[in-house]
């Protein structure tokens, strides 16, 4: 871990002016995947600017029937909202799917959505990882990629997103609200927040320098039977091998993102308006370009097949 | 005390004390994390400066250069070491690879320096500073393709599992090809890391020439004379100290990075230094458990008897290091006039290869069992049946060699019973509940009980308290309670009159940790200790030793009883003595027995296998402690779930190194996998193993529960994989239709 030096801010835009203040700043939070990486001398901040104190850490309803989560709300503490729960129970579902209880009692909604791949690769500093380190090369291309990504990839990254709240807000059509250095406060749909490689790997979000997330807000609520099915090798903490946040209306139609396969939360809306032909031509429509790897070629099939459970337990529990 | 006949009617049999379910003795430090282990010694010695250890970045080539400029100039920064400044070392007997590497690098994270300073945020953050030039070269790191060419080599794992290179009874090849019913089959298993609880940690202090390590080790002997042999420095002078360990599994048993770079690092510091292997050198720094590829033949008659079987096993290790003897347990297991085993070792520049918890059975189980279960549905035999009907109570090699206790029958038949087997549908895939397919598998359990010289001294005082002193390790298994149950049985005195010292050099030399021999060999040995000592208290009294009773704190004979204390004197008594074996162990097989039951459900849509229950009947000779036993079992069981299903170290075959090499990417089982868990232990006492008349439990809970998953999962999905771990990707194409 490199030296740096902290600050406590107080009020958003402040946290934001300093950050630009200082080059090499970041925003800390529950820090429960920036401290790893800064042991790791994987993230090498040279300032920290501790959010906590921000006071952003309510849910208040919208004028719109919505919900605003503000940026500092534990997933503890948003998983187990009885509003949340009621009306977005796929959120529900895929925090409480994530990580262990520990850290969803540290980690916040901001820091979740811009927590990093879990690419073994960008994780070993002796490996070429153009996230890492810019132009460097992609060692996980031709290696060990079980985990990694089956779409949207590039010939500089084949990363994926590893979390899951996310993957229940894309299908929700979250909303991203963020307060830049000069106070000026603007929305992102979850859809543009996080980006797919291409040539910049290291740019994961939409987010421009010094710019603070201060809340994620949801729309109304959608109704429907919500699922979140997680595949993975072991019963509890581990990242996803493929995800689906399903929300489902009675009348058949309905909205699925896929988590483990991308960069990013993945959801395709064309796919969506098809899901009356069945999951095989759903996730036929989700994948169309996929370029698996050998080591992760199965994820194509198990796509269609947790959609398929998703759309079952969706009709078993509506 | 010479053990060469089988052991008669003695104190231990009383079992007022020994073979009761004691609680830990141990169990308030564990629970209140008051035990220390060994880098959190802070009281030990005065100055303690920390210590980082690099990491190779490369997996084999040489270092052009190093620049240490700026590591040494960062703040706190003590001192350096690398190859260059080291001074010649030696190589420990145990050790493959050297623990210091440079110029030349023979694997990836092997150790290249040590930083030391103040904090040890100040010598990892040094550390990043270090700047290092290397020059890569060819390595070999494809097991398949390194095996092609690999020759015939035999081994001993050095923990009861061995085997030559060829080995061969009757015709095999005649016999096979003349089978009615053949299956003929290859099994792969991956590379596993031990991925203990604790990681290596050791803190080195010098004085003068004399270096003491408080350090995690479960072979204290071989310990110290490595360390020596390393440092090239006389034994007398090294003490190592390790009386908590947080776990092995056979990672422990050699000296490792941690120790030495710990010394060499409080040499040029001139203070002790204390070091502690990060979670991501664990991989590839320290030893793995080797992949193996195997192939098993087996020919049988169509009424199931096995006429011909023969496994044979590749892998991989550096040059100068031994294969996996995953083919040692087929000599013994099953009955079969025909017979062949045989093991192939590639050249590899991969991590150092050794011994995990019950090397060569764990892999070879994981193979022979399922090829059991093929074998037995191709004759249309219930597996458990195919088992017993093909039972051998001899050496099938040398007939005239009976095994001391054999009870693997009784361990099936009573499993099945208990299980609830007969519930069992033979035809796989039909049973479901819900979204589950479910199926169930059983398999036997199969580890040889290895007899080691053991030492230790016991002591009376004036109080009557009773001490035992040996360097034995308690690696969790409970040997703490063991042995106190063991001296507080023989000497006549209640649990919480014994004091029992471990793991400290400066004790009488033990049989150690490993190979599931720890339990019965030290415990032996400090019964040994104890007769020798109740014969000096008999003298001491003028009793005849013949007819003396020690019971309630009291020495008795006729009708003369005298309190312990008193017996002991003021100055107190004391003998030292060690369990010593013949051949019985040549007379006789020793070996411990399970069978292994596991019910499985797999997801019918994803492929995901959750095991549902488990259940392992042991025939272990007597159990010292039902509840320490049971625990060592359960714990078997569940690294036999983490081997089925999850456990792999991914090799990249490019770079050389064990890629997923930290626990959120090399998966171990979790709460939420293990389910419910039953051991029954058979009540066995096996006189020819010691006067204990025990074996080991804690490798044999293991052997086999890999084979019983695999089987359960084939019963639940009709599809067969071979290939280890059993994630949903190798079955799911195959799995029916949910759309």
């Amino acid at each position: 871990m490199r030296p740096f030096t902290y600050e406590r801010a107080t009020k958003p835009a402040d946290a934001a002016a300093a950050a630009v203040r200082n080059p090499g700043a970041k925003f800390i939070a529950g820090g429960t995947n920036l401290l790893d990486l800064m042991k790791l001398e994987i993230e090498v901040p040279r300032h920290l600017i501790d959010v906590n104190g921000l006071g952003l850490d309510t849910i208040q309803p919208t004028a719109e029937g919505g919900l605003r989560i503000g940026a500092l709300v534990t997933n503890t503490d948003l998983a187990a909202d009885q509003r949340v729960r009621r009306d977005y129970g796929v959120l529900s579902r895929a925090i409480v799917a994530g990580a262990s209880g520990q850290l969803r009692n540290k980690a916040t909604t901001a820091g979740n959505l811009l927590q990093r791949t879990r690419c073994p690769y960008f994780y070993d500093t002796n490996q070429a990882c153009n996230k890492r380190r810019p132009g460097s090369g992609c060692a996980a291309i031709g290696g060990y990629s079980r985990q990694l990504a089956v779409i949207g990839s590039s010939s500089a990254c084949i990363a994926t997103y590893p979390g899951d709240m996310a993957v229940a807000m894309r299908a929700l059509d979250a909303a991203v609200e963020t307060v830049a250095p000069n106070g000026a406060v603007r929305t992102i749909p979850i859809a543009d927040f996080h980006r797919l490689p291409g040539d910049t790997p290291h740019i994961e979000t939409a987010l421009a320098p010094g710019e603070l997330i201060i809340a994620v807000t949801l729309p109304r609520p959608l109704g429907g039977t919500h699922v979140y099915r997680k595949v993975r090798d072991r019963a509890s903490y581990a990242f996803a091998l493929v995800s689906v946040a399903a929300v489902i209306q009675r009348d058949g139609s309905g909205r699925v993102a896929v988590g483990g396969i991308a960069h990013k939360p993945w959801r395709v809306e064309a796919a969506e308006r098809r899901l009356a032909e069945g999951s095989k031509v759903v996730a036929a429509t989700l994948l169309a370009g996929a370029k698996p790897t050998q080591d992760n070629a199965f994820k194509v099939p198990l796509v269609e097949r947790t959609l398929a459970a998703a759309l079952h337990d969706a009709r078993n529990m509506a | 005390m010479k053990f060469d006949t089988p052991a008669g009617t003695n104190p231990i049999d009383q079992l007022k004390v020994v073979g009761k379910p004691t609680d830990r003795i141990d169990g308030p430090l564990k629970t209140t994390g008051t035990a220390p282990y060994a880098y959190e010694r802070h009281d030990v010695a005065s100055g303690q400066a920390y210590g980082y250890v690099i990491g190779a970045g490369i997996a084999k080539g040489r270092i052009r250069a190093i620049d240490l400029a700026e590591a040494k100039a960062a703040p706190g920064v003590l001192a350096i070491v690398t190859a260059d400044n080291a001074g010649k070392l030696g190589k420990g007997r145990m050790n493959t690879a050297k623990l210091l590497g440079g110029p030349d690098i023979d694997h990836y994270h092997q150790a290249i320096a040590v930083v030391v300073a103040e904090t040890f945020e100040q010598a990892r953050a040094a550390a990043a500073l270090v700047r290092v030039d290397y020059a890569r070269a060819k390595g070999r790191f494809d097991l398949d393709a390194a095996l092609k060419a690999a020759p015939l080599k035999g081994d001993s794992s050095g923990e009861g599992s061995s085997a030559p290179p060829i080995d061969r009874v009757g015709d095999f090849d005649a016999a096979f090809a003349a089978a009615p019913v053949k299956l003929d089959a290859r099994y792969t298993t991956p590379d596993q890391s031990h991925m203990m609880m604790e990681p290596h940690a050791s803190i080195a202090a010098w004085n003068g020439d004399e270096l003491t390590l408080w350090t995690s080790n479960q072979m204290i002997a071989w310990g110290r004379g490595d360390v020596a042999r390393t440092l090239g420095i006389p034994k007398e002078k090294v003490r190592l100290i390790s009386p908590y360990i947080g776990g092995g599994f056979g990672g422990k048993l050699f000296v490792r990075a941690d120790a030495i770079m710990a010394a060499l690092g409080a040499k040029a510091a001139g203070r002790p230094v204390k070091v502690a292997l990060t979670r991501p050198l664990m991989a590839n720094n320290t030893t793995h458990r080797p992949a193996t590829t195997q192939r098993i033949r087996l020919g049988c008659s169509r009424d199931g008897r096995i006429t011909a079987i023969a496994h044979e096993s590749g892998s991989g290790d550096l040059p100068g290091g031994g294969p996996e003897t995953a083919v040692s347990q087929t000599k013994l297991l099953y009955a079969g006039a025909n017979r062949l085993t045989a093991m192939r070792l590639a050249v590899l520049d991969l991590p150092e290869g050794n011994a995990m918890r019950a090397p060569g059975e764990a892999p070879g189980m994981m193979a022979l069992e399922i090829a059991m279960d093929e074998m037995a549905e191709k004759l249309g035999i219930d597996p458990v049946e195919f088992r017993i009907l093909n039972d051998t109570q001899v050496d099938p090699a040398k007939p005239e060699r009976r095994f001391s206790q054999r009870q693997l029958v009784e361990c099936l038949r009573l499993g099945a019973t208990r299980f609830g087997w007969d519930a069992r549908n033979p035809k796989p895939a039909q049973v479901r509940d819900g979204r589950w397919l479910v199926g169930m598998g059983v398999a036997a359990g199969f580890r040889n009980n290895l007899l080691m010289k053991s030492a230790a001294r016991v002591g009376i005082d004036a109080k009557g308290m009773v001490t035992v002193a040996t360097d034995m390790t308690d690696i969790g298994t409970g040997t703490y309670t063991i042995i106190a149950q063991t001296a507080a049985e023989t000497m006549g005195v209640p649990l919480d009159r014994v004091i029992v010292l471990l793991g400290d050099s400066s004790f009488p030399e033990s049989a150690g940790s490993g190979g599931q021999w720890g339990a019965n060999n030290s415990t032996a040995g400090v019964y040994a200790a104890c007769m020798k000592l109740r014969d000096s208290v008999a003298q001491r009294l003028g009793f005849n030793s013949a007819d003396v009773t020690f019971a309630g704190g009291k020495v008795m004979s006729g009708n003369r009883s005298v309190p312990l204390a008193e017996a002991a004197g003021p100055a107190g008594l004391s003998a030292e003595d060690a369990i010593e074996y013949g051949d019985l162990d040549k007379r006789y097989q020793q070996s411990t027995f399970a069978g292994h039951f596991v019910e499985v459900g797999v997801d019918a849509w994803t492929g995901e296998v959750r095991v549902r229950r488990m259940l392992a009947v042991c025939a272990a000779g007597r159990i010292l402690n039902p509840k320490a036993a049971r625990s060592q079992v359960i714990g078997a069981m569940t690294m036999g779930v983490g081997a089925a299903l999850m456990e792999e170290l991914a090799v990249d075959k490019r770079f050389g190194f064990f890629v997923n090499h930290d626990l959120a990417s090399y998966e171990v089982p979790v709460h939420a996998d293990i389910p419910h868990q039953d051991v029954i232990f058979l009540d066995e006492v096996d006189p020819i193993s010691s006067p204990m008349k025990a074996k080991g439990v804690g490798e044999l809970g293991l052997c086999g529960v890999g084979g019983a998953i695999a089987n359960s999962i084939y019963n639940a999905t009709g599809v067969r994989v071979r290939d280890y771990p059993i994630t949903l990707d190798k079955h799911l194409q195959f799995l029916p239709s949910v759309a």
